[in-house]
């Protein structure tokens, strides 16, 4: 400890194309949300070089980051992380609003969301009336307004029941049939093991990374 | 995010959190009405006396005899030279003077007024006829010692002497003693009350000659002059003094007091009065500024995941910072508006509890006091504003 450097992540090399489902699997401190933080542009490597889509992410300034955050990614955590004060409605809308599209716009686009998501009822519910459910039904129907090209879902299940994690992941591999990549973290191997591409870590390194068909 | 959207998003949050965002802009009000009530008081009583005082002359310049000086050539001669007396003859003299109006020369005594089996002590001002005019006052009914006439024994009296000495008769037409001496009561004064700690309800006024008789003098109190018009102040003093510096052998041994200096220097001084409280009014908006910046730096703290939450979906540090910038503004603004509306009603209620104080509170402590509570509220809402921007989002998603 002290004098000796920790990192979180070491020598990752990692490609992941267009509309793969992918899970990443390991213990705690293994370096999983981290990577996860670097995919979503929340952290920053201290060396290396990521692209998204073809951009190179590492050359962009801070306000295009958050550009592309706002078009291109779209995250799922454990904990929800709804602003409490908001009602579901407007907690769909916080993106839209970000991205300074107009008030009439965004009212249709929320409003095919929280149909899509089977909210409407909720609509002008604040968090603390929802159920677990409920709220990351509204979490990725956040996530989802903007039409990202990729979901990172950091233990999307992890405060879920059984049945109703299972309908969350339903609604997430629904959104990758339609085309959108999918990431998952979590280390619950049987959710990891409904993804076509696994990867395994351990101590920052990717110990394990094996593929198997869409069933 | 467009500007509409940040005040509409900080607006929410302001109202979400009531108590805090009342208590906030509760301190604000209270700071500007402070200082528009202070500076109402201030400017009110600046107003006040200087009615008072204006209202005791037009144009007034006050001689008196004596000069207070240091010439320290002879010890003994530290405060002055033993003033020569002023007299009738130097009234008269000053009359002449282009520049002046009138004069009303003055001896003030007091003496034992007896009429119908009634007596008491009462004070005694002698004076001619232009003293009525020249100290604006005005006679209930009779008149004053007509021009010229100061040989006659006539005697005005204070409207509550006459109503005390004749409850039931007219006045005017008694015979009155004053000491020993028989007067006729040729007119009563105006019920005027208080002016400047001196009651003329309660006064008599009789020729000048008679009250210099009646106390054994030859000297005069003073000499009230008015001048002919506002440009003559200044140039009849210098004539007043030149004249009696030659009648008296070239001793500058009289003092002359214009009105229009005592006027300045009580605007001056109540001036200075009213900054001062509005300057400690002023203190007690920063310490309201200082409360915004603490609770924002709580409510920072109370947010970080939502902050963290902002950042993941696409926020960028302008927005967040622009978020709590906002918040500030509303609050400072809602303070400064509602602290103006408690500060004019708080006038309001000064104004009806006082009625001769005229407490409005000057446009400019109006001005200051809003702009100041917007600045302080603005510059208190950076350093928080800075703190939640530059926090990590990894960091701040993580908190629970």
């Amino acid at each position: 400890m002290g004098d000796q450097a920790v990192y979180a992540l070491d020598n990752i090399n990692l490609d992941i194309a267009a509309g793969e489902y992918v899970s990443i699997m390991g213990p705690s401190g293994s370096g999983k949300s981290t990577l996860l933080n670097l995919i979503g542009l929340l952290d920053k490597p201290d060396s290396g070089y990521y692209a998204l889509d073809g951009i190179a992410i590492t050359d962009l300034s801070e306000t295009e980051q958050a550009q592309i955050r706002r078009e291109k990614i779209g995250f799922v955590f454990q904990s929800f992380h709804l602003v409490p004060r908001l009602t579901a409605a407007e907690n769909i809308e916080l993106p839209l609003i970000l991205s300074g599209i107009p008030v009439a716009e965004r009212q249709k686009r929320v409003a095919s969301a929280l149909q899509d998501f089977d909210l409407q009822q909720r609509a002008l519910h604040r968090p603390a009336e929802l159920s677990g459910g409920q709220r990351q039904r509204v979490a990725i129907a956040r996530a989802t307004i903007m039409q990202p090209s990729v979901i990172l879902a950091d233990e999307p299940t992890g405060n879920l029941d059984h049945q109703i994690g299972a309908e969350v992941m339903m609604l997430l591999e629904n959104l990758h049939h339609k085309g959108t990549t999918l990431i998952i973290v979590t280390h619950d191997r049987e959710l990891g093991a409904r993804a076509h591409r696994q990867i395994g870590m351990r101590d920052g390194k990717i110990l394990t990374d094996q593929s198997h068909d869409a069933h | 995010m467009t500007l509409t959207d940040t005040l509409f998003f900080s607006f929410k949050a302001i109202v979400s959190y009531r108590v805090r965002s009342l208590l906030i802009i509760l301190a604000m009000a209270l700071g500007v009405a402070a200082v528009i009530i202070l500076t109402a008081l201030g400017d009110g009583a600046r107003h006040y006396v200087i009615n008072q005082f204006s209202s005791i002359g037009t144009n007034l310049l006050v001689v008196m005899p004596g000069r207070a000086e240091t010439s320290g050539a002879f010890p003994g001669t530290v405060l002055g030279e033993t003033p020569r007396d002023l007299t009738l003859k130097d009234a008269q003299l000053l009359g002449r003077l282009p520049q002046i109006k009138r004069y009303a020369p003055l001896n003030i005594g007091v003496a034992e007024l007896s009429a119908a089996n009634l007596l008491r002590e009462v004070t005694v001002l002698g004076s001619n006829a232009n003293l009525i005019p020249i100290r604006h006052m005005k006679l209930a009914q009779g008149n004053f010692l007509t021009q010229g006439s100061a040989q006659s024994a006539q005697i005005v009296l204070g409207h509550k002497l006459a109503q005390d000495f004749f409850p039931r008769s007219q006045a005017i037409g008694q015979r009155v003693r004053l000491g020993e001496n028989r007067f006729l009561v040729s007119g009563v004064l105006a019920p005027q009350g208080e002016s400047m700690g001196f009651n003329t309800d309660e006064i008599v006024i009789i020729p000048i000659d008679y009250a210099q008789a009646l106390f054994n003098t030859t000297s005069l109190f003073r000499i009230l002059i008015e001048a002919k018009s506002h440009n003559d102040i200044q140039s009849a003093k210098q004539a007043i003094l030149d004249t009696l510096k030659q009648s008296h052998d070239g001793e500058e041994d009289n003092t002359v007091i214009t009105q229009d200096a005592v006027l300045a220097t009580f605007d001056r001084i109540l001036h200075a009065l009213t900054l001062s409280v509005a300057g400690i009014a002023a203190i007690s908006l920063i310490v309201a500024g200082i409360l915004i910046m603490n609770v924002m730096l709580v409510a920072v703290s109370q947010r970080t995941a939502e902050i963290g939450l902002l950042k993941a979906i696409g926020a960028t540090t302008i927005d967040i910072r622009r978020l709590f910038f906002a918040e500030a503004l509303w609050l400072s603004l809602a303070g400064a508006m509602i602290g103006f509306m408690l500060g004019q009603f708080g006038s309001l209620l000064l104004r009806l509890a006082y009625p001769q104080l005229p407490a409005w509170a000057p446009a400019w402590a109006t001005l200051a006091g809003i702009l100041i509570a917007l600045v302080t509220g603005i510059l208190a809402s950076l350093l928080p504003a800075g703190r939640a921007a530059r926090l990590d989002a990894v960091i701040a998603l993580s908190k629970k």
